[in-house]
């Protein structure tokens, strides 16, 4: 087997034990909490036979460790079983709203990632200039600025003094694909104005790191242009680091759009995760907290496995 | 103490403005019940009224003062996130600190359950938790302390490894200097350039996540005073900003006081940590 193989496949393994223990961590949460979940969904007035009817409907006569096996049995088969506050089944309930959330988390990717790269690449030819300073002092502006402070100042340009996109970013199934980019525009942008200041200081980092290199200083004294030194010779080198910092902001992504869908009353799994938290229907906290847990381990392991793709010097650790 | 006062005098501009700005909302939050026009809670006035004396900034839904709001949200939201900070360093460089010192078992353990923590977001890990706990202050400050604290670790370790190779603590070593006496005396001052400017980040960081859990109607509860809850409070008046004359367009601009607020802090003590991260970094040449 080749190392790279090998090095991947025990990478895959650590993310799936890592994303297993976290499942533990999840289903352990109904556990811990106070009182007896029969009661305390059925109220105080439920008869014998009513709680024992719901304690034989959900296993919960079984020893824990099995209850943890049937649970995550269902939930990898998409059955995330019903909601406490309304029975209603809850992979119903997150089907539509998960789809919601990726599509935004997609959306601000596609924007945020190339205008990350360029804006890195553009600061790392003009560095030390103006231009340069500007873009650093806006990004840093950026990640000091709490997510709702940005969206908030967008609303109150964009939507509020010049009325070109909507506030609230309501979507349904029934609108189309134009419509649906149009009413989460500012949701994706206030994403995108929040990572893309990780991903623009690592790529200039990155570059301006390699271009002190003697195959660099070499294509200068070619008499090459400066733009095509940085994209043709010196990019391909920083791609490991850049690789990296854009599937780990991928991943924050995913976390960021809790905030940014409340915000916008976007109906996504963010907003429907907290507003289970406030009513503590347990269930739906678990699924979606199982599904955003998963999705920014597996960028995560994602974010590793390229890296080592794309820099083969990490295969021989010294 | 002349050479502080060198390193003062020779500050940036960019780091006056930090440390300004911080001392200026610290002090706002030691002296609000002075400070303070009325009281947090009480509703003193008509509702939504505009910005004009005796209401500077105007009062919210329910006739309570905005500016003695805001001078007693820096009280609350900056005291708890200060007070979380600290417990998260104690946790977090203690246990890095005796894991680095011991090795072994402890250091395997310690680091493998920071692993587990630091694998899940930690806005996610928190609605986990204060779904069980419900949201009260002290379940607050204890799920930000232990999940902030992973960084904390993280960083410690690596700093006091470094340090543990030295030569002078070999030294200590074989004179039979015990444990603590090792971290308190050798480790402890050499880490603490990194681990003041680590200080300033994660109170960033833990302002943010405590301003965040407000602002989602998950941390500190109303009527309490905090500059998170009032975003949240006041969010949808900014669809009523209309800039036509001053007195609707301030009316409008209701939730970018306190958001304003949380940014210029996490900006100020950010100003600060640049400073002292290139003083470190000076000092170490």
């Amino acid at each position: 087997m080749s190392p790279i193989l090998k090095i991947i496949l025990s990478r895959l393994a650590m993310g799936f034990l890592t994303l297993l223990i976290v499942s533990v961590l999840i289903f352990s949460a109904i556990e811990l909490l106070p009182g007896d979940i029969a009661t305390e969904t059925l109220g105080q007035s439920a008869t014998e036979e009513t709680v024992a009817a719901f304690k034989e409907r959900f296993n919960l006569n079984e020893p824990m460790h099995l209850r943890y096996l049937y649970w995550l049995q269902d939930a990898i088969h998409g059955d995330f079983g019903v909601s406490l506050s309304n029975q209603r089944p809850i992979a119903e309930l997150i089907a539509s709203r998960a789809e919601n959330t990726f599509f935004l988390a997609g959306y601000a990717a596609l924007i945020a990632v190339p205008v990350a790269l360029v804006l890195g690449m553009l600061a790392a030819l003009y560095r030390n200039t103006a231009f340069d300073k500007g873009v650093s002092g806006a990004t840093l502006a950026a990640i000091s600025f709490p997510e709702f402070f940005v969206a908030y100042i967008l609303v109150l340009i964009f939507s509020v003094a010049l009325g070109w996109f909507p506030s609230l970013s309501s979507v349904d199934a029934g609108i189309g694909l134009g419509e649906r980019l149009y009413r989460t525009f500012l949701p994706a942008l206030t994403l995108t104005l929040i990572v893309v200041a990780h991903m623009m200081r690592m790529t200039r980092a990155a570059i301006i790191n390699l271009l002190a290199l003697p195959y660099v200083e070499m294509a200068h004294l070619k008499g090459m242009r400066r733009w095509r030194v940085i994209a043709v010779h010196a990019l391909p080198n920083a791609l490991a680091p850049i690789i990296n910092v854009v599937a780990l902001n991928l991943a924050y992504l995913v976390v960021g759009v809790v905030l940014v869908e409340v915000v916008f009353v976007y109906p996504g799994l963010g907003q429907l995760l907290v507003d289970s938290v406030s009513n503590r229907d347990v269930p739906i906290v678990q699924a979606a907290c199982l599904i955003f847990a998963a999705t920014y381990i597996l960028l995560n392991m994602a974010a590793d496995i390229l890296s080592i793709i794309a820099n083969p010097r990490l295969l021989h650790p010294r | 103490m002349s050479l502080v006062l060198t390193r003062f005098r020779e500050a940036p501009l960019s780091a006056w403005i930090g440390i300004a700005l911080v001392l200026l909302i610290g002090l706002a939050a030691i002296f609000a019940p002075l400070l303070a026009p009325f009281p947090e809670t009480e509703v003193v006035g008509p509702q939504y009224s505009p910005w004009a004396a005796p209401y500077y900034l105007g009062t919210d839904a329910l006739g309570r003062d905005v500016l003695s709001r805001m001078i007693y949200g820096a009280r609350n939201t900056v005291g708890i996130a200060l007070l979380t900070t600290v417990l998260a360093f104690l946790l977090g460089a203690a246990f890095g600190l005796l894991a680095a010192t011991l090795g072994g078992w402890v250091d395997t353990v310690a680091s493998r359950v920071v692993d587990v923590l630091m694998a899940v977001p930690s806005l996610i890990f928190a609605l986990l938790v204060l779904t069980i706990t419900g949201t009260s202050v002290v379940a607050l400050i204890l799920v930000i302390a232990v999940l902030d604290s992973t960084r904390v670790y993280r960083l410690s370790r690596a700093v006091a490894q470094g340090i543990l190779t030295m030569d002078y603590v070999e030294v200590a070593r074989m004179r039979g200097e015990g444990l603590f006496w090792i971290i308190r005396r050798e480790v402890l001052p050499n880490a603490a350039a990194p681990l003041i400017a680590e200080f300033g980040l994660r109170f960033c960081f833990v302002f943010l996540f405590i301003s965040a859990l407000s602002f989602l109607g998950l941390g500190l509860q109303p009527p309490i005073a905090d500059w998170g809850s009032m975003v949240r409070e006041s969010a949808k008046l900014i669809s009523f900003a209309d800039f036509s004359t001053w007195q609707t367009a301030t009316f409008g601009l209701a939730p970018l006081l306190p958001a304003g607020a949380i940014a210029i802090l996490t900006v100020a003590v950010n100003l600060i940590v640049d400073w002292v991260l290139h003083l470190a970094s000076g000092l170490e040449e």
